[in-house]
């Protein structure tokens, strides 16, 4: 069955559709990352809230965190895609502006965000209370004020805890970028789909794809080892590390 | 001594729920003082210390830092809370203190334990904050640990490392909180040593210790405490020699 499959159709340029899958496959890349960066952040905060913060802060934090679990993610990014741009075009239209055009690139970053920030949160905030209350305490009677404490001693020592549930966060990313295909990013998935759909090669413009994503998965694997092994260094002896 | 007290406690009260664990413990360091705290275990003797620095928040009573007192305000839920967060903060950076598990931070080596409050908290250059943290680190014979992570040293190599710490910022006193407690035996003694030489180069010191025979040799003066009030208090050679309550007796007994 391979004699049939006509692998220029992969070539770089038209019509190899080669190239636009690069494209595609370099805006996953910057979807994963992007959302992936905002969920650590919305998780850091999420985290504090949870545990630092007051009833308010604390009940906000929940509310969003299982509300994130809860919905599918595809419903999720439907409704953080279209009420958000609905949203900000009425607030637009209400000061005087006419509609604005959303930047495809940081809704799609924002949706991905907003659901990675939901799990992230649930993730930094276990990682942090494996941290030796000690440790903190130290800090502290240093006369440290309760940010730097957080970004000193809390962040770094809560980090190693936190690279197995984060690291499955960012194979997450990666995966739910593909989602977005649904709202019409031309993201690798909906890239590989006009590709296939227009040459009729779906065997091989999916398969494709499905290399690109692995190839993603393993070189992510390779870099978070090595931090992983360097995050944890304090943690455990050279020579039991694995 | 016409010098302002380096710490003045003056009826603390501690309560935890429906346990009054301090009741009423009124205590003053002079500079150059070395006050051995001793008791049974929930005697209230940690909690005194950590009264100190903040850690703990007393119920009722003062506490002032070289002649500053700390501006305190009713807590919800009754008891008191710090009224100003960074008068605590400016009154931390002057106290140095030891844990019992020596509370080193795992992800910086032994070097960037040590320079780390002199850069982040009063902050110095880098560079000044090197040269003094690898002075303290030889004061305590750990010259040659300086870039190691503190999960290669052993007991009592940590704790001497969380001593140089709070050397390097060179503090108005410096609060022990039972540094030996969680030493294997053969470890006590260099841990004993570095806080005997400090001791004896006239640095305030507030010790909370279960080392009798240590704090005899130490300390100028000693302060038992039970069930949340000083019942004795004294010299070491009064206390140890000729101790008058029952209970103190009993209890120096029990632990010599």
């Amino acid at each position: 069955m391979f004699q049939s499959i006509d692998f220029s159709l992969l070539a770089l340029d038209a019509p190899g559709w080669g190239g636009a899958l690069l494209q595609g496959f370099w805006r996953s890349i910057q979807l994963a990352a992007g959302g992936y960066a905002m969920g650590i952040v919305i998780g850091i905060l999420g985290a504090s809230a949870k545990l630092y913060g007051g009833l308010v802060m604390r009940d906000l934090a929940q509310v969003y965190t299982t509300v994130i679990r809860a919905v599918p993610e595809l419903v999720l990014m439907l409704l953080f895609y279209y009420v958000g741009t609905d949203l900000l075009n009425r607030a637009a239209q209400s000061m005087g502006f006419a509609g604005i055009e959303v930047d495809g690139l940081a809704a799609g970053i924002l949706v991905i965000g907003l659901v990675q920030g939901g799990y992230a949160t649930e993730v930094i905030r276990g990682a942090i209370r494996a941290v030796p209350h000690g440790q903190i305490e130290a800090a502290q009677a240093f006369g440290m004020s309760p940010l730097k404490v957080m970004r000193r001693v809390t962040l770094p020592a809560m980090t190693p805890h936190a690279i197995p549930g984060m690291a499955n966060l960012w194979m997450i990313a990666t995966k739910d970028t593909a989602l977005l295909a649904v709202i019409g990013f031309s993201e690798l998935t909906q890239v590989t789909r006009q590709a296939a759909s227009s040459t009729r090669a779906y065997f091989l413009f999916f398969l494709s794809a499905g290399a690109l994503y692995l190839m993603l998965t393993l070189v992510s694997n390779v870099i978070l080892r090595r931090y992983e092994v360097r995050a944890r260094r304090g943690l455990i002896a050279a020579h039991q590390a694995r | 001594m016409d010098d302002k007290p380096a710490i003045r406690i003056r009826d603390l009260h501690k309560r935890f729920g429906d346990l009054e664990v301090l009741k009423g413990v009124s205590l003053t360091a002079h500079p150059g003082d070395v006050i051995a705290i001793i008791g049974g275990s929930g005697s209230g003797k940690s909690t005194l210390l950590r009264c100190i620095n903040m850690l703990e928040h007393p119920t009722s009573g003062q506490i002032a830092i070289q002649g500053e007192g700390y501006r305190m305000r009713p807590a919800r839920g009754g008891g008191l809370e710090p009224a100003d967060r960074k008068q605590v903060q400016r009154i931390r950076a002057q106290l140095g203190m030891v844990f019992q598990n020596f509370n080193l931070w795992p992800h910086r080596t032994v070097l960037e334990n040590v320079t780390e409050a002199p850069i982040h908290v009063l902050g110095q250059p880098r560079a000044q904050a090197i040269d003094r943290a690898r002075q303290v680190l030889a004061r305590v014979g750990l010259a040659e640990k300086a870039d190691t992570h503190p999960i290669h040293l052993s007991g009592g190599q940590q704790q001497r490392a969380a001593i140089a710490r709070v050397l390097a910022v060179d503090p108005l006193a410096m609060l022990f909180d039972e540094p030996t407690s969680a030493l294997d035996p053969e470890l006590v003694g260099e841990v004993l040593g570095v806080i005997r030489d400090l001791a004896r180069e006239g640095r305030t010191m507030i010790l909370v210790t279960h080392e009798m025979a240590f704090a005899r040799d130490v300390a100028n003066r000693v302060i038992y405490l039970r069930d949340g009030r000083i019942e004795e208090e004294g010299t070491p050679e009064q206390l140890f020699g000729d101790p008058q309550s029952p209970h103190l007796k009993q209890f120096i007994r029990s632990v010599m």
